[in-house]
């Protein structure tokens, strides 16, 4: 598993920091400097040009600042029913998933926690297995389909409601988890439903933010689900409109089907691509930090 | 460890039990942990419904599936569609495709993260460092329907700001749809996995960087090595487990071209080379209703996928590393 940590490296150090080696620490910072010019840079041009107006956009080969601020792009957006259905499905979609998926994972991750469990060891290699292998697209289109979940919302949830790489992190940590209180808990006559809910889960308040951040980016990223599932324009998540408006095939498509359909000014595609992004940047450095915190606690002895 | 209170039960209850049919106490288990085994069943059943379900289903690939015949009642074909996939036009363009993909991920994408983490590791300005890193692993968040818009955005021919480069370097005038060319399409893939992929990937080497013992370089500078020896002699046998580990993983996922992004990155013109096995499945069985042949198909992908895993697992403790089981 990835874990971010703030990675205080041992370093191999120059004694006599002779000249080869002052010139490749100056190469060093401006290439890796460089890099991370070119993650951020394309973000920032996308957002400077949802705020253009239309001759800039076209005439100005790159910019950070727009000349003349204009907010049109995004009014146009808020005023289509297609966007806000879109944008208030997503959100809908993402806030119920995420629950969901938290209920699921830590609820199975408690149980299979506990080593003395008879037939834990069996469930696992069952999880485990099916990170190796699945059934894979079609079958499992087949089963969504039997299940009449398809142009569904659930459709969006259930196929993904756990990811088994979260489930194990999540189990180990529990395992980490001073058993202690526990105990006290069931001296005091608990049930383990009871020990879960008011004394395991308390505990674990970093770890179910760090999943729920992870859970939630998944569900509002996903295009796959959608695709595979739903067919019907008025059940279309944000990735999709996104994707309708930013491509050639796509929007021609959809004039076909739509003869009222007027092909975007390009301001709109920026102004989506900003609103879909938006999200995932606003909750970026909390997902830094409790990542670092949440998953490293997994592995931290007691 | 603290002594569980509530769960005494000796230790080889789990191992013995099933053999010793009805002596050991399995009721009695169910009703000791019956609070926890009904923790289990959601989950249980997720896994049964939505992964063990379709692992069933790809029986299909072994049948004329008709929906109104069901999974039982459908006529066996044997390895007809296996056949028919071997033998049929589609194959030797897939495969090469995907391969080549593959390949392309092998040389360039998978050695980035490790380069950029030796060069991280090498910073001395740990704000810099901090900096740099917490940019490069955005892109990370990012959906591939964002990474697929802004590569239109950028490359679109009318607008996009790169295009616009290339025209202004090359002199040229002609208006080129990169996303349209088939010789696009490739580079296009490639830099769009290192601008997404490369700053995350960092992270599992920079956790193995930190974990290196200072006294390890110390007695290499004793024995008057330079930098550069150092990370030769040092910093590299100290991350060959973690580069052993990320190769098998990753050598299960070599068929594996990453669905979203290619299917973004189709368009009708570059089919031909941008087709491979997994958007290939969505195009059979989705949109051309073949579902049993694209089940044949996915199903061909994914028993590769589990040879290839296990295969370099064996390889790499054939070869004296550690392995990943």
């Amino acid at each position: 598993m990835p874990t971010m940590t703030e990675t205080k490296a041992t370093q191999p150090v120059d004694n006599n920091s002779s000249l080869s080696g002052r010139v490749f620490d100056t190469l060093n910072v401006v290439v890796l400097v460089g890099m991370a010019l070119i993650t951020v840079l394309p973000l920032l041009y996308v957002l400077a040009g949802s705020f253009a107006g239309e001759a800039e956009i076209s005439s100005r080969p790159f910019f950070l600042w727009p000349e003349k601020f204009v907010t049109e792009s995004y009014a146009y957006i808020f005023a289509t029913d297609t966007f806000v259905r879109a944008l208030l499905t997503t959100v809908v979609v993402t806030a119920v998933g995420t629950v969901v998926q938290l209920l699921l994972t830590f609820t199975m991750a408690y149980p299979l926690a506990k080593r003395y469990l008879p037939g834990r060891a069996l469930v696992l290699n069952l999880v485990i297995f099916t990170m190796v292998f699945s059934g894979g697209m079609i079958p499992t289109y087949l089963v969504v389909r039997d299940l009449g979940l398809l142009d569904s919302y659930w459709a969006l949830i259930l196929p993904l409601a756990i990811n088994p790489f979260y489930l194990i992190i999540v189990k180990s940590f529990f395992q980490e988890l001073p058993q202690a209180l526990e105990e006290a808990a069931r001296i005091d006559g608990c049930n383990e439903m009871g020990v879960f809910f008011k004394i395991v889960l308390p505990l674990s308040k970093p770890v179910i933010a760090t999943f729920s951040l992870f859970y939630a980016v998944a569900i509002w990223n996903d295009y796959m689900s959608p695709l595979l599932y739903i067919s019907d324009p008025d059940k279309w998540t944000l990735q999709v409109l996104v994707r309708q408006l930013t491509s050639t095939d796509a929007a021609t498509a959809l004039s076909q089907m739509d003869r009222t359909w007027v092909p975007p000014e390009q301001g709109l595609k920026f102004a989506v691509v900003v609103i879909a992004t938006l999200p995932i940047l606003f909750f970026y450095p909390f997902l830094q930090k409790h990542f670092a915190k949440g998953v490293l606690i997994g592995s931290v002895k007691e | 460890m603290a002594t569980d209170l509530a769960p005494p039960p000796p230790k080889a209850a789990t191992e013995t039990k099933k053999r010793k049919a009805g002596k050991v106490p399995l009721r009695a288990a169910l009703r000791r942990y019956r609070w926890l085994y009904l923790m289990l069943v959601p989950g249980v059943a997720y896994f049964v419904l939505f992964k063990y379900l379709p692992m069933y289903g790809v029986t299909i690939a072994f049948q004329d599936f008709l929906p109104f015949l069901g999974y039982s009642g459908s006529p066996w074909v044997g390895f007809k569609h296996f056949e028919d996939l071997f033998s049929g036009p589609d194959f030797g363009r897939l495969m090469f495709n995907t391969l080549f993909l593959a390949l392309l991920h092998v040389v360039i994408v998978f050695p980035a993260p490790i380069i950029v983490a030796l060069m991280l590791n090498e910073l001395r300005v740990s704000l810099v460092k901090r900096s740099v890193q917490s940019l490069i692993y955005i892109p990370h968040f990012l959906s591939w329907t964002i990474v697929a818009s802004l590569t239109y955005l950028l490359f679109a021919a009318d607008f996009g700001v790169i295009s616009g480069w290339i025209r202004d370097v090359l002199g040229d005038t002609a208006r080129v749809d990169y996303m349209a060319q088939e010789e696009w399409f490739r580079p296009l893939i490639i830099l769009q996995q290192l601008w997404k992929q490369t700053g995350w990937g960092t992270i599992i080497y920079l956790a193995a960087l930190a974990g290196v013992d200072p006294n390890l370089y110390e007695a290499a500078r004793m024995d008057g090595a330079g930098r550069f020896r150092q990370l030769w002699h040092v910093t590299l046998p100290a991350i060959r487990p973690t580069v052993v580990v990320m190769a098998i993983l990753a050598s299960g996922n070599l068929l594996d071209s990453g669905f979203e992004q290619i299917w973004l990155m189709t368009t009708s013109l570059n089919r031909s080379v941008a087709d491979v096995f997994d958007t290939y499945v969505y195009y059979a069985g989705i949109t051309q209703g073949a579902i049993s042949y694209s089940t044949a198909v996915g199903l061909f992908k994914g028993v590769a996928g589990v040879i290839l895993i296990f295969g370099s697992n064996w390889l790499a403790k054939r070869l004296g590393q550690r392995g990943l089981f």
